[in-house]
């Protein structure tokens, strides 16, 4: 029995039996998770596409928003640097492409903000005005909601590394953390096609 | 045979019925506008009075020979390993098997063999049933849901009634059959009485569709079928197959203006001077809503409170006096009127034949 | 061999420190606990808890069926009672209980120490708690349809427009929705953590195709949980929007479409079905082996089928439609779809009984559990082909037939693998055996109730009996079978309460388990029972999918066959 008991005892270490980082396990399930979330929000935009009883419509109110679209899209380049600087322990570069990175989402929400403004105010569309405005201001809404999320934990890992408790060690765990902005532009595109294009 | 079994259920039920198991109540004072009149109480799917609901039937049949049969086979297997492999004896273990390609093959191509014949049959059925086009010579009725009675509008012929749907009778030599359009007034309601056809969902902002043709005449019964709200057990359903001159009769009466009888004159007055008016229509009088049933020849219905009561002076006054008491979550309230006046409504209403 | 003081490695008794605690103190332990067992039976109290008030809310309906035109309870009442009896054992009972035994037995069976994120384990349990209460705050916390309820009365499916302002005033169905985001969150945070925790904390040789099946199974109802609960939450805050902003998502009336609900609802509601029913087979496959004597027939087979489940499930819910006027085609692939399941489900029965067949069956509890739970699945899944016939199921929908179908799944199948598991993993969690001749006796008792109550139930469905009624009339034919079904209902709740009795009466007077009462070969057997905080003193290591079996059979090791 000693040989069988050794045999259980035996240690385990991570270079003979590799197993995947869980960090980016847990973050795809959530992300698989987020994207089933915004599969339902833009089925049901698609789905309403026309069918309003009243205006106003997307053609007569809706203006593409290119600069936005662009600021997004070029901050997952921006934060992909900051990783790249951040494994070679160039802290001070990461910074300064990290701090860029927030700038563009920043840019943004301002920018949704500013079309929200309008579309409120000028064109006198809200949530309940017709079924454009309730799918238009939930997927959007949605849609941003996350960028605000990003933005915040985006904060927190600037104040980390300002502070110099950020280490290049940590550059897994701040993957983990790209892997999500990452998903949330993705999910701008679509959301984009959907309303800027397809839905206009 | 399985399906000899289920065929009994209806006769079955009968005989609990005749024991006294269920209470028996009202269920054969119903009938009696219609003397001699065959209600087909137990709504028993596997009872069809039509030629769709036969269909519906015929794959009913097909599809309980085949689950079975699947059914007795592997509950054979599973009673011959409970009692053959049991065992006390403990002191050695059994030889290991893993599994086996071949037997796991053949228990994977079977079913998916089985599932293929029982969709086609399906598919053939279902098309055969959903698709169908009216014929020239076919009824068509709009059916409206509301929370909790049934609203039937016989377009063609400009009249509207109420929970109790009268249609003709429709053999396949003569046929005539029925094609119901399915609206909804507020929320989800579902149409279903099992003896003419499945049941198909009224919903808003949607147009469905059923058929069905009657072989049989009588009164069958159903009731909604998808939870509607606080009443939606009370929301019943019976419709009336008819030779064809009794319901070119029934169509006749129902064509025309509400009966004007001087001698209620005083209850008429009551009525329209309530807010009765603003949620029933009387033909040819002041009473034009539409929130609840057109009460233009209510007195030709068995019925009061969509299938509840039964129609007659007694119920009625007690159906004006108090709805809630007698159908819970009903959308009538109480008129707060006194007892003189609700004999003077209920004296006008009875009028309305 | 059939010793249970057999000398297994890796469970090293290091001396335990006892100090003297408050009951405060203790109470705060479990407050902040990460530990993956405790966690797991708190999940596990928490629905037993709720099986309790939902079985109360069931006994209620059910007396108040018994007659013809009965007045037991009201029609307010009634629909109160039976929405929240379908909500609180879907989400409140069944998943808990699911999402217990796996946070509880999964880092076990594969060699690790806990789950992937105790925290966020923590924050799940605690998210799911907190919906609960939400739910059952209805009670005192809000007015319901036409002002007259005060709990959730518009089904557990809530179908719009009913659950719009228009139809239902008060805040009945806000307390619902947002229970059920909330616990959503919860049960998402769990299914993360599952995944995470199988993919990335195998111990050493635990390759995927070596891990036990309930560990597979788990693995597929983390995955289905990612993208089942999530269109319900997607669901929900649309009806929030809809009934806080006014907005139009199944408003009828500004051209939105009730069906879009029902269609979201089911996307979600039918992998729910196999959420539920998957960790069933988690523990048959665990149980059946274990009492056979054998190993399981066609592992191979049997994780093929599972995912093969779990991705035909994403593609049925419609059946749940057939009556709302789809057109025929989606009728038609949807009747395809679903009767496809049964192919994997199939696979999964033959499997069992092949795996008992030359087997030396031993019945005792979890056996007899489980041994009824195949031939009840068995009826359950041919009762579910007859509704997946479209023209069959326009007569079947929403009828009686319906309850009892997935009652005989939910019941028959899904409450009596717990039971089993209970029976067979209670060694494990407490170091007691529960005892055996009430189990004989719940178990008796139980089917008995079971099958009167389940078996009799199909039948005034097939008589025309809708569901969700609180009443009906004398003359339709179903005021015997309805009193039969009572009865019971009433013989099943003796054997529940049996069985509550026995958990506790074994707890102190039980018989001393041991670490491997039942000569089994997971590695959770391996450890001491209760097990230590750590759960292995040393990282175990395998080398085939039963590691104490090849332990104690070192002449005939499964490591060769694979």
């Amino acid at each position: 029995m000693s040989t069988v008991t050794a045999s259980l005892e035996h240690g385990q270490s991570s270079s003979d039996w590799p197993m995947p980082d869980k960090g980016v396990v847990g973050m795809v399930s959530l992300i698989v998770a987020e994207s089933a979330i915004f599969t339902i929000f833009v089925i049901a935009y698609i789905y309403y596409i026309g069918k309003s009883l009243s205006g106003p419509t997307p053609r007569q109110v809706l203006e593409v928003p290119v600069w936005n679209t662009v600021c997004l899209l070029s901050s997952s380049l921006t934060m992909w640097l900051a990783e790249r600087s951040l494994r070679q322990n160039a802290m001070r570069v990461f910074c300064g492409w990290w701090a860029l990175t927030e700038a563009l989402g920043a840019t943004f929400l301002t920018g949704t903000a500013i079309e929200w403004h309008k579309l409120i105010y000028h064109d006198g569309l809200t949530i309940s005005t017709n079924l454009f405005g309730t799918t238009f201001y939930s997927l959007v809404g949605l849609h941003a909601t996350h960028v605000i999320v990003g933005l915040i934990m985006l904060t927190l890992v600037l104040i980390f590394g300002l502070t110099g408790k950020l280490k290049p060690e940590h550059s897994r765990r701040v993957e983990v953390l790209s892997l999500y902005w990452h998903f949330v532009d993705a999910v701008w595109v679509v959301v984009f096609t959907v309303v800027y294009i397809v839905g206009r | 045979m399985l399906w000899k079994f289920f065929k009994l259920l209806g006769v079955r039920s009968r005989t609990w019925y005749l024991l006294g198991i269920a209470a028996v109540g009202q269920a054969t004072a119903w009938g009696q506008s219609a003397p001699g009149t065959t209600v087909y109480s137990v709504p028993n799917i596997f009872e069809p009075h039509s030629g769709s609901a036969n269909l519906l039937y015929s794959i009913s049949l097909f599809t309980l020979e085949i689950t079975g049969a699947i059914f007795v086979v592997v509950a054979g297997l599973w009673l011959y390993v409970i009692v053959r492999f049991r065992n006390e004896d403990q002191l050695s273990e059994p030889p290991q098997i893993y599994g086996s390609a071949q037997i796991e093959l053949s228990w994977t191509v079977i079913p998916i063999l089985i599932v293929v014949v029982l969709f086609l049959t399906t598919a053939r059925i279902l098309f055969a049933v959903q698709d169908r086009p009216a014929p020239p010579g076919a009824l068509h009725v709009d059916v409206v849901g509301h929370q909790f009675w049934w609203e039937f509008r016989y377009r063609k012929y400009g009249f509207v009634t109420a929970n109790e749907l009268h249609v003709p009778v429709s053999p396949p030599r003569a046929a005539e059959p029925t094609y119901l359009t399915l609206l909804s007034g507020d929320v989800d309601h579902s149409f279903w009485v099992p003896a003419l056809f499945g049941k198909i969902d009224s919903i808003p902002n949607k147009v469905n569709s059923m058929w069905f043709d009657p072989d049989t005449t009588g009164i069958y019964l159903g009731q909604c079928a998808q939870f509607c709200g606080t009443a939606h057990a009370q929301m019943l359903l019976r419709v009336y197959v008819q030779t064809p001159e009794d319901f070119a009769a029934w169509l006749k009466n129902q064509e025309a203006p509400a009966v004007q009888d001087p001698s209620v004159a005083q209850g008429r007055q009551i009525f329209e001077s309530q807010s009765c008016v603003s949620c029933h229509a009387i033909r040819g009088t002041a009473a034009h809503g539409t929130y609840g049933p057109d009460l233009t020849h209510m007195m030709s219905r068995d019925t009061l409170a969509s299938g509840v009561i039964a129609n007659n002076l007694a119920n009625l006054k007690s159906w004006i006096k108090d709805p809630q008491a007698i159908k819970p979550g009903s959308m009538m309230p109480a008129m707060q009127l006194s007892d003189e006046q609700i004999d003077q409504v209920a004296a006008y209403l009875s009028t309305l034949k | 061999m059939a010793d249970s003081t057999y000398p297994i490695g890796g469970s090293l008794e290091l001396p335990r420190v006892e100090q003297p605690r408050t009951w405060l103190e203790t109470l705060q332990d479990w407050v902040i606990t990460v530990d993956h067992k405790r966690l797991g039976l708190m999940y596990m109290g928490y629905a037993l808890v709720f099986l309790i008030v939902g079985g109360v809310e069931a006994m209620l309906m059910r007396i108040q069926l018994a007659r013809p035109n009965n007045g037991f309870i009201s029609p307010e009442v009634y629909n109160r009672i039976f929405t929240m009896h379908g909500t609180t054992m879907v989400f409140l009972m069944g998943m808990p209980m699911l999402i217990g035994f796996a946070n509880y037995l999964v880092p076990l069976m594969i060699g690790a120490r806990d789950m992937a994120f105790p925290r966020l384990n923590a924050f799940s349990f605690w998210m799911t708690a907190l919906g609960g209460l939400l739910l059952y705050y209805s009670f005192v916390g809000g007015v319901g349809l036409q002002g007259a309820g005060s709990a959730p009365d518009t089904t557990w499916w809530a179908y719009a427009p009913l659950t719009e302002r228009a139809f239902s005033r008060g805040h009945t169905m806000d307390y619902w929705a947002l229970s059920l985001i909330v616990s959503g969150f919860g049960t998402v945070g769990a299914a993360v953590n599952l995944i995470a925790t199988t993919l990335c904390m195998r111990c050493k040789g635990m390759t995927l195709m070596r891990m036990p099946l309930f560990v597979w199974l788990n693995l597929v109802v983390g995955t289905l949980l990612l993208v089942a609960i999530t269109p319900l939450t997607a669901a929900q805050i649309m009806l929030i929007i809809d009934r806080y902003l006014g907005g139009h998502f199944f408003d009828a009336s500004a051209g939105g479409s009730p069906v879009m609900w029902n269609h979201f609802f089911w996307i979600f509601g039918h992998p729910e079905v196999y959420v539920l029913v998957l960790p069933a087979f988690a523990i048959a496959n665990e149980i059946i082996p274990v009492f056979s004597r054998k190993a399981i027939f066609g592992y191979p087979a049997m994780v093929a089928a599972s995912v093969g489940i779990g991705f035909i499930s994403l593609g049925v819910w419609a059946h749940h439609m057939f009556t709302v006027g789809m057109d025929s085609t989606s009728n038609a692939f949807f009747v395809l779809s679903s009767e496809l399941v049964g192919v994997p489900t199939g696979i999964k029965i033959f499997n069992w009984i092949a795996t008992m067949w030359g087997g030396k069956i031993r019945f005792q509890t979890p056996m007899l559990f489980c041994t009824a739970f195949v031939i009840q699945f068995l009826f359950a899944g041919l009762t579910g082909i007859m509704l997946s016939v479209a023209p069959f199921d326009w007569q079947l929908h929403n009828s009686y037939f319906v309850v009892a179908h997935f009652h005989y799944v939910l019941v028959g199948a899904i409450v009596v693998c717990f039971f089993a598991a209970f029976y067979y993993w209670y060694p494990k969690m407490t170091g007691k055996m529960l005892n055996e001749t009430m189990g004989k006796w719940h178990f008796w008792l139980f089917i008995l109730g079971f099958h009167m109550t389940f078996d009799l139930m199909h039948i005034p469905g097939l008589l025309g009996m809708p569901r969700s009624i609180y009443t009906y009339e004398a003359d339709r034919g179903w005021g015997g079978w309805n009193m039969l079904v009572t009865i019971g209902a009433a013989i099943q709740a003796i054997a529940i309460l049996l069985f509550f009795f026995n958990l506790v009466y074994s707890y102190f007077r039980g018989a001393a388990a041991g670490p491997d009462p039942w000569d089994a070969w997971t590695l959770e057997w391996t450890t001491s029972s209760p097990p230590p905080v750590y759960n292995f003193a040393a990282d175990p290591v395998v080398a085939s999918r039963r590691p104490l079996w090849d332990l104690k059979h070192p002449e005939d090791t499964d490591s060769r066959y694979e």
